[in-house]
């Protein structure tokens, strides 16, 4: 089978290490992503501060992405996580500790907690009562931070949040460049080890769990085991991501624990196309930017125009940008030759 | 400050208008399985009907109240047609999209037309004012929504118990397939018995305009205690969401009363924990969520 036969093979009849091996190759187009939003620093100096926006979103879509794309778990309130990350982030800057990677480290342990305290609660029934709980806990979290005016600043947001130097080195800057920097290199982190995760044997036996669980018992895998810390570890994420906007804005405000908030990343999400990695990143930067050109104009018609989105989207399209953009690319490959 | 039976009768009748609006959402999502979200819109839609003919047509608020029902019943037909109909098979996460993205349309329809601000309506004479009976003091106009709501109730326990289309939609519940087999067209008997909750929710929402009040946000905004009652009272069971609804409008009007400032937290509190204690509903059939 090897020598000039093998060449022609599709993936799918190729032995199956070689398969695996080549899925964890980075690609061209990663590396140019990446390097791309590296260039964003140099070409658009003066949108930085938008940039880090459309990062943290991405960044936060790709947390509920492994647990909506690769896990399969209906959630309407992933928000609760990432407000649970702004909020100590901005506590503890608040409260003397100005250092910022302490503070995503105790956004991370918050979110992480209430993640793992939460999977309890969310992983015990179907598709409804999912929606529901998870409905229920953002809701109840909100209520709390509005109520709770002595702690959080209620619907003022919280105010007083200083954030010290990077490694006491690097200061924020008002043009928002450190800041960029600052987000870039925590969200490819981060992103690095989630991909390592998702090609692993590990995540291969999430998608198993989401596409067929009762097969998935049968080779062994453990359905709760997993979900519980892919749902741990997504709020994590998703905690770092609350927090870098903490952080970043210097301020944290009541609608990150919104329920809007949660919508609009399921949107971002489906709109990108779910597990794929990247997806929550495109559909992070198509939706603010569209927000931004459209909803400035008037909220109402923005909340229209992202109904009627949202409709075609389910009806017509079924994978996302990304399912698009995977497609064109096969078509390309297939057309000339390139494997 | 209103004395714990005027509370109570709150309560009830307010327990009484989730239940008109909910009990479509019941019946369609143990037929179905559909998760409609969207079910909110049908009670907006009720709503400002009765406030615009209301207004501008100079009808009186009794006239109003069947034309919100067959408005949003026929609103509700030609949904199911174009939009829900394709996605029945599909995923519930398909669902919970596509009826989001349905009532975000409705926000920003509702604010085009009718503005942000909250709406209210001239009650008719017939139904202000409050009488006096054992002491404690009712409106007319909860009175008049209890029995409302009892009427329908009745009205719909007999048709469901009592008529051959009822009977249909029972063996349409509880067995799917078989019912198809049978000859039952459960197509059908699904978008009769959509149409109809749906129309019961636009009364609801037209009733209701006063006690749960009006504006672009109500189909976000009642969104979790429309689910609640459905899920709590186990959904398809007529009774058990009429027990449901009832028990979460007493308390949650209780709650509000007497302790405001958690007020908002019973609700959310109750959905959690009546969740975990009753995964299949008060009186659910046994069948999973």
């Amino acid at each position: 089978m090897r020598g000039v036969a093998a060449e022609r093979l599709t993936p799918s009849v190729m032995p199956h290490w070689q398969a695996l091996r080549r899925r964890e190759r980075w690609r061209p187009a990663e590396i140019a992503f990446w390097l791309g939003l590296a260039a964003v620093f140099f070409v658009f100096p003066k949108h930085l501060v938008f940039a880090s926006q459309v990062l943290i979103t991405g960044l936060f879509a790709m947390s509920l992405d492994l647990i909506l794309g690769y896990a399969g778990i209906v959630t309407l309130g992933h928000a609760a996580f990432f407000g649970l990350g702004a909020y100590s982030a901005g506590l503890l800057a608040k409260y003397g500790v100005h250092e910022p990677l302490a503070g995503l480290l105790a956004a991370a342990a918050t979110a992480g907690l209430g993640g793992y305290l939460s999977s309890f609660l969310v992983l015990r029934g179907g598709d409804l009562a999912r929606l529901m709980i998870t409905l229920g806990i953002g809701l109840l979290l909100f209520e709390l931070a509005n109520q709770a005016t002595a702690l959080t600043g209620g619907v003022d947001g919280l105010q007083g949040v200083e954030i010290g130097p990077i490694f006491g080195l690097f200061h924020f800057d008002f043009l928002g460049k450190v800041a960029y920097l600052y987000v870039l290199a925590v969200s490819f982190t981060l992103f690095v080890l989630v991909r390592a995760l998702m090609m692993s044997p590990y995540g291969l036996s999430l998608r198993g769990i989401r596409d067929n669980p009762r097969r998935a018992v049968a080779i062994g895998v453990p359905i709760r085991a997993r979900l519980t810390n892919i749902y741990t570890f997504a709020a994590m994420i998703a905690g770092v991501a609350g927090a870098l906007l903490a952080q970043t804005t210097q301020f944290v405000a009541l609608d990150v624990l919104s329920f809007q908030r949660s919508a609009d990343l399921l949107i971002i999400v489906i709109i990108g196309g779910t597990a794929t990695l990247y997806g929550g990143f495109i559909g992070a930067a198509l939706f603010l930017i569209a927000q931004d050109r459209l909803a400035n104009l008037s909220p109402e018609y923005w909340l229209f125009w992202l109904g009627i989105l949202l409709i075609i989207t389910t009806l017509f399209l079924d994978a996302g940008v990304m399912g698009g953009l995977l497609r064109i690319e096969t078509l390309v490959r297939r057309r000339f030759g390139i494997r | 400050m209103l004395s714990l039976l005027g509370v109570l009768f709150d309560g009830l009748a307010y327990g009484a208008l989730l239940f008109l609006i909910s009990v479509g959402l019941s019946v369609t999502l143990g037929l179905m399985g559909f998760i409609n979200l969207s079910h909110g819109v049908f009670a907006m839609l009720g709503g400002y009907l009765l406030v615009t003919l209301m207004q501008y047509a100079g009808l009186s608020f009794v006239a109003c109240l069947p034309l919100a029902f067959v408005a949003s019943a026929l609103l509700s037909l030609a949904l199911e047609r174009a939009l829900y109909r394709p996605l029945y098979r599909s995923s519930h996460l398909k669902q919970v999209l596509l009826t989001v993205g349905i009532i975000f349309v409705a926000i920003a329809c509702a604010t085009y037309f009718w503005g942000p601000g909250q709406q209210r309506v001239a009650l008719p004479d017939a139904l202000r004012g409050q009488i006096s009976a054992a002491g404690v003091d009712l409106s007319w106009y909860r009175l008049f929504l209890v029995a409302a709501g009892a009427i329908i109730t009745l009205a719909l326990v007999f048709g469901l118990e009592r008529t051959r289309f009822g009977a249909r939609v029972r063996a349409s519940v509880d067995a799917h397939r078989t019912a198809e087999a049978m000859g039952i067209h459960v197509d059908r008997v699904f978008q009769i018995t959509f149409a109809i909750g749906s129309g019961l929710a636009g009364l609801g929402g037209a009733l209701g305009v006063n006690v749960l009040g009006l504006d672009p946000y109500f189909a976000l905004k009642y969104l979790a205690y429309f689910l609640l009652v459905v899920v709590v009272g186990g959904p398809g069971s007529i009774m058990g969401t009429l027990l449901a609804a009832l028990l979460l409008g007493i308390a949650d009007t209780t709650a509000k009363y007497y302790v405001p400032e958690v007020g908002p937290f019973v609700i959310y509190l109750a959905m959690v924990v009546l969740l975990l204690a009753f995964p299949h509903g008060l009186l659910g059939r046994g069948k999973a969520l």
